[in-house]
């Protein structure tokens, strides 16, 4: 019965968070930017932007230019639950692991650490900088809340109460093919899947959409050549006639 | 508010960070634009009965025309990054004036009404209703930004207030509650062709002046041509360049370097003013208007290049926009870009030798160099990323011997606002003016005070007519701001002109 409902609401958050990215991405890719606006000094070529662009997303550098506490917390947070979803892969691919994957998981099982400090330091900001703490609403302190909850369950199973990890991988290895297996009832276990499945639902619909939505950030993704090449969007084409 | 009340804030450093406090500058707007300033523009001359169901159709109208809109709404993670980046921030401690509680003003009218968790649970993600006090505490908010866009440059995903801004000043003027200073201005444009409503027989005559004035200090006849076709140059510049000091004092270098360039220019009464306030008020079809006056201008004077005088928000709008709005320039000189800046034009024959400079003439003055936000951070000089930072500062180091840079932390990108950019320019804000420019007048004091700098150059109308204003406030003279290309002029030796020795002789 349970493994049938955490089965099902897989199903479903799978479901949300794809086609609610999806929708959401091809509504941004859409809509057109009117005007050329990337924040200067910018790349003039397109290899440039993606160059920009990886810096980005890979140092968080105008993050780290900001305010060093953030990026501190920020950066080690996302690349620790990078690597602690990586390590996670190992449950839900069916068959054996590829060996890369047997590398990096001792480095992914001590990431849930660095994961959960990032995100307390993210937190802690929230109550004790003035300013901070003035634009926080109350999801974003449940968003943290959230992870930070994943963070702990996991991390309870990994080193404290471990649950039939043989049993999960066959569980979720089997709703790949549709196959229902039977999900250990470790308490710890049903709440991590449980907020995991939580965080797929609100994905779409909530502030996490910052993962997809950097890449459309005019002042990020455009190159700086408006002499050049003349920028036009459709609808201001339509004033010229 | 009278000036008299500001209390001037005392800063160690100029990024120092306030405790923040809260209401600090509640109410605080600047005069609403009649009707007879709203309608020249095609907007409502006051508040419409259905302003509500109009704001919300203008905001979906925007989310589907304009993907910044859409996308920085969305994204923003509230992680704090921008909070001690907006120079009002720093000189105000009103937290409404850190960029993105700015921002969320509007964002949480866009969660209420197009974003499920903001329809169904408005108060867990800080979405709120839509009410005549929202668009009021909107219309003074976002009269407190100058669209500087420092904060895009430290957001992790580039989230610009600078949109949100111009977005919130449309959806304002759309439903009546547009701004006097920059529609009133936007109409004399429209009308007459430059932001002071000079006509052109005042304006040929105060050239005629100009031109006597050189003529008196150097013995050479230097022309400020106007009007005349088949020159090959248009110059287009700020109208504050034909009367404001310093400005007036850029115009006269311009037109000493073309001169002894031996290029032939003209400007034009039309299209005399590069300024665009269309930018400040979000509006693209205001914008696109002004714009389409230098394209005329261009076609009906035959000339073959455009150059753009020293003007910040202009020259994002030339550089950035101009293609856009009023291109494609396909009828100039492809030898050269459409538009030009006048010190790419400057530092290309200073490289080339043609100018006689005497960097002595400058001796008396020891400067540092303000990176107007927008010609920092919207836009380039040059063929490489930084030449707008890199050009200025090799034009003034060209004609000058005494030249220091402020605090690295408060120049080129990361230059400050002066405090009256963006359609803040208007003395109903002359209290917020004078806060918001601390940050960069504690950065002046330091280089005063550990390098002797007497003086600051700028490249931007806006910069010079508010630094001239609020610089006695924080101990400097009025004219302790100067013009790039006044610099320029102090040392250029025109060919036949009377020097020193000459006259000694």
């Amino acid at each position: 019965m349970l493994s049938t409902i955490y089965a099902l609401l897989f199903y479903v958050a799978t479901i949300l968070i794809v086609v609610g990215v999806a929708l959401k991405v091809r509504r941004y890719a859409a809509t057109p930017a009117p005007l050329k606006i990337p924040t200067t000094p910018a790349p003039t070529t397109s290899g440039g932007v993606v160059l920009r662009m990886l810096r980005e997303v890979i140092f968080f550098e105008s993050l780290f230019k900001s305010n060093k506490w953030i990026w501190l917390f920020g950066w080690t947070f996302h690349m620790a639950l990078w690597l602690v979803i990586i390590r996670h892969l190992r449950y839900t691919i069916p068959g054996n692991s590829p060996f890369w994957l047997d590398f990096i998981q001792p480095f992914g099982k001590y990431a849930g650490f660095a994961m959960v400090l990032g995100l307390a330091g993210l937190w802690a900001r929230r109550f004790l900088v003035d300013r901070v703490r003035y634009i926080s609403s109350p999801s974003d302190h449940l968003i943290l809340v959230l992870l930070i909850a994943i963070g702990l369950s996991g991390l309870t199973m990994k080193f404290v109460a471990p649950t039939d990890i043989v049993a999960v991988k066959v569980f979720m290895s089997g709703l790949w093919t549709f196959q229902i297996n039977t999900l250990p009832t470790n308490p710890f276990l049903l709440v991590h899947l449980g907020l995991v499945i939580v965080l797929m639902i609100i994905f779409p619909i909530s502030k996490l959409l910052h993962a997809p939505g950097l890449f459309f950030s005019p002042s990020r993704n455009q190159a700086d050549n408006p002499r050049e090449q003349r920028h036009i969007a459709p609808w201001a084409a339509e004033l010229e006639k | 508010m009278a000036d008299g009340d500001t209390q001037i804030p005392k800063l160690d450093d100029p990024l120092q960070v306030p405790c923040i406090k809260p209401g600090s500058m509640d109410g605080l707007q600047p005069f609403l634009a009649g009707p007879e300033h709203q309608e020249k523009l095609g907007f409502p001359g006051e508040l419409v009965p259905d302003w509500k169901e109009r704001t919300l159709a203008k905001m979906q109208e925007m989310a589907e025309k304009n993907r910044a809109f859409q996308v920085y709404l969305d994204i923003c993670v509230k992680c704090g990054a921008c909070t001690d980046k907006c120079h009002y921030f720093l000189g105000t401690a009103d937290p409404k004036n850190m960029p993105v509680a700015r921002q969320d003003l509007l964002r949480s009218v866009y969660r209420r009404y197009f974003t499920f968790a903001g329809k169904y649970f408005p108060w867990l993600v800080g979405a709120r209703d839509l009410t005549e006090d929202v668009l009021k505490e909107w219309y003074s908010y976002y009269h407190q930004c100058s669209e500087c866009r420092r904060c895009s440059v430290f957001c992790p995903y580039g989230i610009d207030t600078a949109e949100i801004t111009m977005a919130a000043r449309d959806i304002l003027a759309e439903v009546g509650m547009g701004q006097k200073y920059a529609n009133e201005i936007i109409g004399k444009v429209h009308d007459v062709g430059n932001n002071l409503g000079l006509n052109p027989k005042a304006l040929r005559a105060t050239l005629e002046d100009l031109e006597e004035d050189i003529e008196d200090d150097t013995g050479v006849s230097v022309r400020l041509p106007i009007d005349e076709k088949g020159a090959d140059i248009l110059l287009v510049t700020p109208s504050a360049d034909f009367f404001a000091e310093p400005h007036i004092d850029g115009l006269i270098g311009y037109a000493k370097v073309f001169h002894q360039a031996g290029v032939s220019w003209t400007l034009s009464s039309y299209a005399s003013e590069a300024a665009n306030f269309g930018l400040f008020i979000g509006n693209y079809e205001n914008m696109r208007l002004v714009s389409q006056r230098i394209r005329k201008a261009a076609k009906d004077l035959g000339v073959k290049r455009i150059i753009f005088g020293e003007c910040g928000h202009a020259w994002r709008v030339a550089y950035s926009y101009l293609n856009t709005l009023a291109g494609p320039w396909d009828f100039l000189d492809p030898n050269y870009p459409v538009p030009q800046h006048i010190l790419e034009f400057t530092w290309g024959e200073i490289e080339k030798g043609t100018l006689k400079l005497d960097k002595s003439k400058n001796d008396h003055l020891t400067l540092t160099y303000h990176d107007s936000c927008n010609v920092a951070r919207a836009s380039r000089m040059g063929d490489k990323p930084g030449g707008q930072f890199e050009i200025p500062r090799a034009v003034i180091k060209a004609v000058c011997n005494n030249f220091v840079d402020m605090d690295p932390d408060t120049i080129h990108e990361s230059t400050l606002c002066c405090g009256g950019g963006g359609g803040l320019l208007t003395d109903d804000l002359m209290d917020l003016r004078i806060k918001g420019a601390s940050p960069r007048m504690t950065a002046l004091q330091q280089v005063t005070e550990s390098h002797g700098v007497t003086h600051m150059a700028a490249i931007c109308a806006i910069c010079k007519t508010q630094f001239s204003k609020v610089m006695p406030k924080y101990g400097y003279d009025m004219d302790s701001v100067v013009s790039v290309h006044q610099l320029v002029s102090n040392a250029i030796i025109l060919d036949g002109q009377e020097t020193e020795e000459d006259a000694t002789a």
